[in-house]
């Protein structure tokens, strides 16, 4: 399957990664997707999660914590907030967010901000998930 | 005319003066480039993301959003993005001259939130009313930074504290050239973005876009995004902009303290001249005397 679609990812510091892909596997916060070429045009909030960016014949991950994508049927823009690949993660400093949030979630206290702690458990997993 | 010493210290105050000048001037040139690199690395973000947003309210036609409604009754907000430090030649001062300038900013109806001490200073001299002042921020600003201001805004904008938000920056078009620029972020101005598409000539006859979960909750999403991403942008280019004024006024300091310099310099030598002239009139007259 030779049909490409162009990708481009962008955060706020730089250009993420540019170029021309078969597929891209992301989380929204409708769900997890997988845009092939040719996709209907859809804008989408983007929810903690892997991308998998598949080139031909590679594949490419890394984390993506917030944004928007914007997919046309030739090209997809995702506006990353948030996004690093696996080598720019610090493991340490997530496993410690990991067991922080766990324990907030755990401690049950009043005034909790649980949405908080589940967002940034969230995030703390995401990014744990892409150590080899 | 001047005696010599008096010469030779004022041209000791000026070279050292000028010496600061030419430091001042290198520092900056060094500050420069980098924040230079920042703001153009970052720069694919922004004007992406601003057509992104201009073309989603295109297709989305006359959509009801609390984002994008004008015309009620109440205060506006500034974000007004100056330096802490001075000796930048018109840089912050063009800042406060664009607010009071600008016929929707009065200082009655308009709450500052401003970014850097300069800009608050003169603001304040002027009569506007400081909300909040996040002076700290420019020395090195990071995006969450950004996003915590877009949060207290739109708190205030959604309340209805707040109808209108502007944001008064100058932005970079290169090292000699930065334009104070006033724009308004919220409620979104759907004229201007069209004009800037209009300009970049993008065909914009794309199918129908469509939103998941639907166009008000991305909307609600992705404006706070817009805006946080917005006054990184401006912040970025700022520190560009105040390193860039700063170096050219500094380079023209140093060009002023060389002209005195030189200028100084006939002075005393003139003066020397005049006072061996005067000390031989002096001795051939006494000779003359006793002779």
């Amino acid at each position: 399957m030779a049909d490409v679609m162009k990708l481009n990812v962008i955060t706020p510091e730089k250009q993420f990664y540019e170029g021309n892909v078969t597929m891209v596997e992301l989380t929204t916060t409708e769900g997890e997707i997988g845009v092939y070429p040719n996709h209907i045009p859809l804008t989408a909030v983007v929810a903690p999660g892997v991308l998998k960016i598949h080139e031909e014949g590679e594949e490419k991950k890394a984390s993506l914590i917030s944004g928007f994508i914007t997919i046309l049927p030739d090209a997809v823009t995702i506006m990353a907030e948030v996004a690093e690949w696996p080598d720019e993660i610090d493991f340490k400093r997530a496993e410690e967010a990991r067991v922080r949030a766990e324990r907030r979630l755990a401690s049950r206290e009043s005034g909790l901000d649980e949405l908080r702690a589940e967002m940034a458990l969230k995030r703390a997993l995401v990014r744990l998930g892409l150590k080899h | 005319m001047a005696s010599m010493r008096d010469i030779k210290r004022r041209r000791a105050s000026i070279q050292s003066t000028g010496q600061i000048t030419k430091a001042m001037k290198l520092v900056s040139t060094v500050k420069l480039q980098k924040s230079r690199t920042k703001a153009e690395s970052s720069k694919p973000y922004f004007s992406q993301m601003y057509e992104t947003i201009a073309s989603m309210l295109e297709k989305t036609g006359n959509m009801h959003h609390k984002y994008l409604r004008s015309g009620a009754a109440g205060k506006r907000a500034v974000i007004a993005i100056t330096s802490n430090r001075g000796l930048a030649g018109g840089y912050n001062n063009n800042i406060v001259k664009l607010i009071a300038a600008s016929p929707e900013l009065d200082p009655i109806g308009t709450k500052v939130f401003s970014i850097g001490k300069k800009g608050r200073d003169g603001l304040i001299r002027k009569g506007y009313e400081i909300a909040e002042d996040y002076s700290e921020i420019i020395n090195e600003p990071l995006y969450q930074d950004a996003a915590d201001l877009t949060q207290e805004l739109l708190a205030e904008y959604g309340s209805g504290e707040i109808v209108e938000i502007y944001l008064a920056y100058t932005s970079f078009k290169n090292t000699v050239v930065h334009t104070p620029r006033l724009m308004r972020l919220l409620p979104f101005d759907k004229d201007a973005a069209a004009a800037t598409a209009d300009v970049q000539g993008e065909p914009k006859s794309q199918a129908l876009m469509n939103y998941e979960p639907s166009a008000e909750d991305v909307l609600d999403k992705i404006i706070p995004k817009y805006m946080s991403s917005m006054i990184y942008g401006a912040l970025l280019e700022a520190v560009a902009s105040e390193n860039g004024a700063r170096m050219t006024a500094m380079d023209s300091a140093t060009n002023n303290a060389e002209e005195m310099l030189g200028k100084l310099d006939i002075q005393y030598n003139r003066a020397r001249q005049g006072s061996i002239t005067q000390e031989l009139t002096e001795i051939i007259a006494g000779a003359n005397a006793i002779g």
